[in-house]
């Protein structure tokens, strides 16, 4: 597998007023092309930090993050959709080529071809409110492909939806971001959606965290429903609880 | 998702529909009833002589008095005057403080710098500034337009400003991942974001420039609804006085509306 990221002894210091916070102690992982990591970890262990640091939005006190492309695009995408609710759901899915100034017809096209093929293009003159909350996250991650990004970095990005909706979405956005032959690292603290996605999990400890565990899953060519359905599945979730918890 | 305008609905549907109506109808039919009742109970204490006249004025009165100003004085000279002065003052108040706002966003030290400042003019009666301001820009509308201007700036500038800050941080975080320079961000985000905050202020600003502008005839001024209220109260004429106040209200209703219409434009979502 190529390599397409990777972080070594990234460590991370901030200040604050009344403190100089230690966030982040020791991280080294790499991130292959086309797999797909989740990283969970106790709450408040600095796990959206991580994703800001490799999306380049902090600088790393120590250590360094590799990237192996250069000028990499990063797709970020959050807890919330944060669609904007003044623009229609097709005018929100091009922002991201409003920002970088590629809003040009070849652009448009790609990013409007991803709408039609996730099923979303007869919403593409709707306003987000007028969605459910399950195909705004959709619309969400259709606006983080849309500049056909090298990493997509997901920030808990079901948490916000109820559980029902949540499976699925999880499903869709799996097919989704298999089908596109994306890279992506998942931060989550929830244990069974970290199974059901990803190719390898990551074990982080408590504030100031570092990688205390690097598991391979391997549970077959399967969705996340499926996963969840199989045998080892609630071996692999015991494991976890007890990692984390340790 | 829009619904079929020609879809039939249920008995029960209409039913509510009806109710919903008959609702609306009562509101309005006790609104207006109360309006009727207050001018009638006036009139028919000031015509069985409860009311002194002289003082109360009444609604015919009114009436009376406006007919003539229309006839003899010119009132819509009047109303062209106050009408400049505050249409002028709200548009300079609301432009030169929602800039000022932006400013203040976007450089934190700036913001600093100044808070102080916006407390305590916001604290400042602007009336206070009153004799000041005739000092400096003299005895014209000038004055006027400069008192409306001063007391809607500083309120929009603090309601601007914290509809600014308000922006989602989320929002932000996710547009600086994007590569999204600062004045991206304030272009596409923190600007279509206030929409709501900015009509708002501008609702607050209508009335803001209206007492600037009355309040700015009381102190000087030779033409003018607020000057019609002034004169007519040292001449003791309260028919003249009511009239004027009259025509106040009808205009800064007018004004409102016009407030209404501009925030459908604005917002649709």
């Amino acid at each position: 597998m190529e390599k397409l990221l990777e972080l070594k002894h990234v460590a991370l210091t901030y200040q604050t007023k009344t403190d100089e916070v230690k966030a982040v102690k020791d991280l080294s992982f790499t991130l292959d092309q086309g797999e797909f990591i989740s990283v969970i970890g106790p709450s408040g262990c600095g796990k959206t930090t991580i994703l800001s640091l490799i999306a380049g939005l902090m600088k790393p006190t120590h250590g360094e993050i590799f990237v192996a492309k250069a000028n990499a695009q990063f797709g970020y995408m959050l807890q919330k959709d944060q669609l904007f609710p003044w623009r229609t759901i097709e005018k929100n899915i091009y922002l991201p080529l409003e920002i970088k100034k590629k809003c040009d017809a070849e652009h448009k096209s790609y990013a409007l071809e991803l709408l039609q093929k996730y099923g979303l293009g007869e919403f593409r003159k709707n306003y987000p409110s007028q969605l459910s909350g399950g195909m705004r996250q959709r619309a969400a991650l259709i606006r983080t492909l849309a500049l056909n990004p090298d990493i997509l970095l997901l920030d808990e990005p079901f948490s916000a939806l109820d559980y029902q909706t949540r499976l699925s979405v999880c499903d869709d956005v799996y097919h989704i971001i298999k089908h596109e032959g994306k890279s992506t690292i998942l931060v989550t603290h929830d244990i069974s959606e970290a199974i059901s996605l990803a190719d390898k999990i990551i074990v982080l400890s408590q504030r100031p965290c570092f990688v205390k565990y690097i598991h391979k899953i391997d549970l077959g060519g399967r969705t996340p429903l499926e996963r969840r359905e199989h045998p080892e599945f609630g071996k692999w979730f015991e494991k976890l609880w007890k990692e984390l918890n340790e | 998702m829009k619904k079929d305008k020609t879809k039939e609905f249920s008995a029960d549907h209409i039913k509510y529909l009806g109710k919903l109506r008959k609702k609306t109808a009562l509101v309005w039919a006790l609104g207006l009833g109360i309006l009727a009742a207050a001018l009638l109970l006036w009139q028919l204490l000031a015509d069985t002589g409860v009311f002194d006249v002289f003082i109360t004025s009444s609604p015919k009165r009114i009436v009376v008095t406006i007919a003539d100003l229309i006839k003899n004085d010119n009132l819509f000279y009047h109303i062209g005057v106050t009408l400049y002065e505050t249409v002028l003052g709200f548009l300079i108040a609301v432009v030169l403080g929602t800039f000022i706002a932006l400013l203040l966003w976007w450089s934190d030290v700036l913001r600093r710098v100044f808070e102080p400042y916006l407390i305590v003019l916001n604290a400042l009666p602007k009336i206070a500034l009153g004799p000041i301001i005739i000092v400096w820009c003299g005895s014209g509308s000038k004055s006027i337009v400069l008192m409306a201007v001063l007391i809607g700036l500083i309120v929009t500038i603090i309601n601007m400003l914290s509809g600014f800050l308000a922006t989602d941080k989320d929002k932000i975080l996710l547009m600086r991942s994007m590569g999204a320079t600062k004045f991206q961000i304030l272009r596409k985000l923190v600007i279509p974001g206030t929409m709501k905050t900015f009509v708002s202020t501008l609702k607050i600003d209508v009335g803001m420039a209206w007492i600037g502008s009355v309040m700015g005839e009381y102190m000087v001024s030779k033409a003018g609804l607020g000057y019609l209220i002034v004169y007519g109260g040292q001449v003791f004429k309260l028919d003249l006085v009511m009239a004027a106040t009259v025509v106040l209200c009808l205009l800064a209703t007018l004004m409102y509306l016009v407030v209404a219409a501009v925030e459908k434009i604005l917002i649709k979502n």
